[in-house]
């Protein structure tokens, strides 16, 4: 089952997700959206609009941003905090560990540009160490959405698991690849390209680099599967056993560290049930140069095309 | 409860306390002391509670902030019919589900774990914020230590505080003078207390915070601002040997300390 041909129009999820909050919110009059001075960059000017009362802008202060959030979910709103990813995340840690996870709070926290959306104001701004904060913490589903329509789902899905969560979303385009409709379901990979050669998988703005390179290796009559792995946490177990077992070896590629991100969740899932050979594509353990997210990316050995190299270079070991 | 009972009540806890932190052999007694009268003055005559009904959602609600307390705040709970007081004993026990800081998922009564200082007072101002949403009337209430206010986070929460205009919450700080390792002038002095909340647009009472006569009316009281009660208080108060000395933070009393505060208790009971 081959996903269609991406369209090669680009679309910014963050308009998904504030179009889809303001929908909700319309629904249900419990949603909050709770942000540190980040009304523009996280698109909330439609929501402030529409419910000026229910944006709680606690100004640039994201230790207390978590702790008000977690204090309206107490008192029965619904608070979707969002900000940027590397403040909302490492500013606020001990409070999302704490007043989030440990107490169980129904908050969403949504980190906005993440990875290394913010380029070129460098490794300050750069959110690569996110995956690997969020994800060792228990009650804490960690999501990076692949599209628009996955990111609408996210967000959908989120208003309704009684919990809390982490979505993490970047500003950086990227074309349809799910169909539309498409129900967001927690720990669940999606297969969007069958194959039995290797197995790449990403989420986020990875994605849709990995159909590229999945087409590439197609040309050089190498079949891969390509899943996206939206749910770093709880992680999908079944379906990345069944690609250790089925293709002989796994490709990982992540707008993050190489360190403790998505190819180190799906490396932990592999080592105890089906050691195959890895290759873990990502940023390598250093802060990165000035550019753009898309020249680092490349720079960082993920074009397609280097993909497909790594992915060739990983079936040669598993023959040998 | 008036205002005879609740000191009654109030040394049947420090004695409960003591008790309990002897035969675990751990916790923060000199802290516990000091906050004791303004939790039961909160527990038995101000907070507007159903032990019965934790979650109801017309409960005022309350946040331990210094959380390293937790001890008092079991045998108040217990006291108060939210948990066994059987259960006390249990305290720091391996299972127990009293551990050293309060976890809100195991203990009916307790609204948010804390324990790492700095975090009571942002998820106070949300609760009263959620309340200034949805037009609900149940008033917060947040104890902090004096030496956590050295945390940035709660002078965020401050400024949060009087932009959203929360006449529905009420901070106490128990200004006991000492922190863990020193007293609060030694380390980094915030004294006084007074005009910095007032700066930050809130309406500040001093009280003696070991005194009933003067928590209660100063709990009761409602504003059109947020509102700080500055609690004079003494560390191990009600026990002389400890009472303002820093060494009392988190030590655990001898047999024959034990003996005599808990002999000093008793007698004031009497």
């Amino acid at each position: 089952m081959n996903a269609p041909v991406p369209s090669p129009k680009l679309y910014d999820c963050r308009d998904a997700f504030a179009a889809t909050l303001e929908r909700l919110a319309a629904e249900d009059e419990t949603i909050v959206a709770v942000c540190n001075d980040s009304v523009g960059s996280s698109k909330l000017g439609g929501f402030k609009e529409k419910f000026p009362e229910r944006l709680v802008n606690v100004g640039i202060a994201e230790q207390n941003m978590i702790g008000v959030a977690a204090g309206l979910a107490n008192g029965g709103r619904l608070p979707y905090v969002c900000a940027a990813a590397p403040f909302l995340t490492g500013r606020s840690l001990e409070q999302v560990k704490a007043d989030i996870s440990y107490s169980n709070a129904n908050v969403k926290l949504v980190g906005i540009s993440s990875g290394m959306a913010y380029g070129e104001l460098g490794p300050t701004h750069h959110s690569i160490e996110d995956f690997a904060w969020m994800r060792v913490l228990p009650n804490l589903p960690v999501i990076a959405p692949c599209d628009r329509i996955e990111t609408a789902a996210a967000v959908e899905w989120a208003a309704s698991y009684a919990g809390p969560c982490f979505l993490r979303l970047s500003r950086v385009g990227v074309p349809d690849l799910l169909p539309e409709g498409h129900k967001f379901e927690l720990g669940k990979a999606n297969l969007l390209r069958e194959g039995s050669d290797v197995t790449l998988i990403a989420n986020g703005t990875l994605t849709h680099r990995m159909m590229k390179a999945a087409e590439i290796l197609a040309e050089r009559g190498i079949h891969a599967r390509v899943l996206n792995l939206a749910t770093v946490r709880p992680i999908d177990e079944a379906a990345i056993i069944a690609a250790a077992n089925e293709t002989g070896a796994i490709v990982t590629a992540e707008e993050h560290s190489v360190f403790g991100g998505l190819g180190s969740a799906v490396a932990e899932v592999v080592v105890d049930h089906a050691p195959v050979p890895m290759k873990r594509l990502g940023v390598p353990g250093i802060f990165a140069p000035t550019g753009s997210a898309e020249f680092l990316l490349d720079e960082f050995g993920m074009a397609p095309s280097a993909i497909a190299d790594a992915a060739e270079a990983l079936i040669r070991r598993k023959a040998a | 409860m008036e205002i005879g009972e609740l000191e009654r009540m109030a040394r049947q806890i420090r004695l409960r306390d003591l008790q309990a932190v002897y035969e675990a052999g751990a916790g923060h007694i000199g802290g516990e002391m000091s906050v004791i009268d303004v939790l039961t003055a909160l527990y038995f005559r101000v907070l507007r509670l159903w032990p019965d009904q934790p979650k109801n959602p017309a409960r005022d609600r309350f946040v331990l902030s210094k959380g390293h307390t937790a001890c008092a705040l079991y045998v108040t709970l217990a006291k108060r019919g939210f948990i066994p007081e059987e259960e006390i004993s249990t305290f720091l026990k391996p299972y127990s589900r009293l551990n050293g800081h309060p976890n809100c998922n195991k203990v009916p009564g307790v609204e948010t774990n804390t324990g790492p200082l700095g975090h009571g007072l942002p998820v106070a101002v949300g609760m009263a914020k959620a309340a200034q949403l949805s037009g609900a009337d149940y008033h917060t209430y947040v104890i902090t230590g004096d030496g956590e206010m050295q945390e940035g986070s709660n002078w965020e929460a401050i400024m949060a505080a009087a932009q959203f205009k929360l006449n529905n919450l009420t901070l106490i700080i128990d200004h006991n003078r000492f922190q863990q390792g020193a007293s609060l002038s030694d380390t980094n002095d915030i004294a006084p207390l007074r005009p910095k909340l007032e700066a930050f647009g809130w309406e500040v009472t001093e009280i003696d915070g070991n005194k009933m006569s003067e928590v209660v009316p100063a709990l009761e009281f409602r504003g059109d601002r947020p509102h700080c009660i500055v609690a004079h208080t003494n560390k191990g108060h009600g026990i002389s040997f400890m009472q303002d000395r820093v060494d009392w933070h988190h030590k655990v009393p001898n047999k024959e300390q034990y003996e005599i505060a808990v002999a000093e208790l008793s007698e004031a009971l009497s």
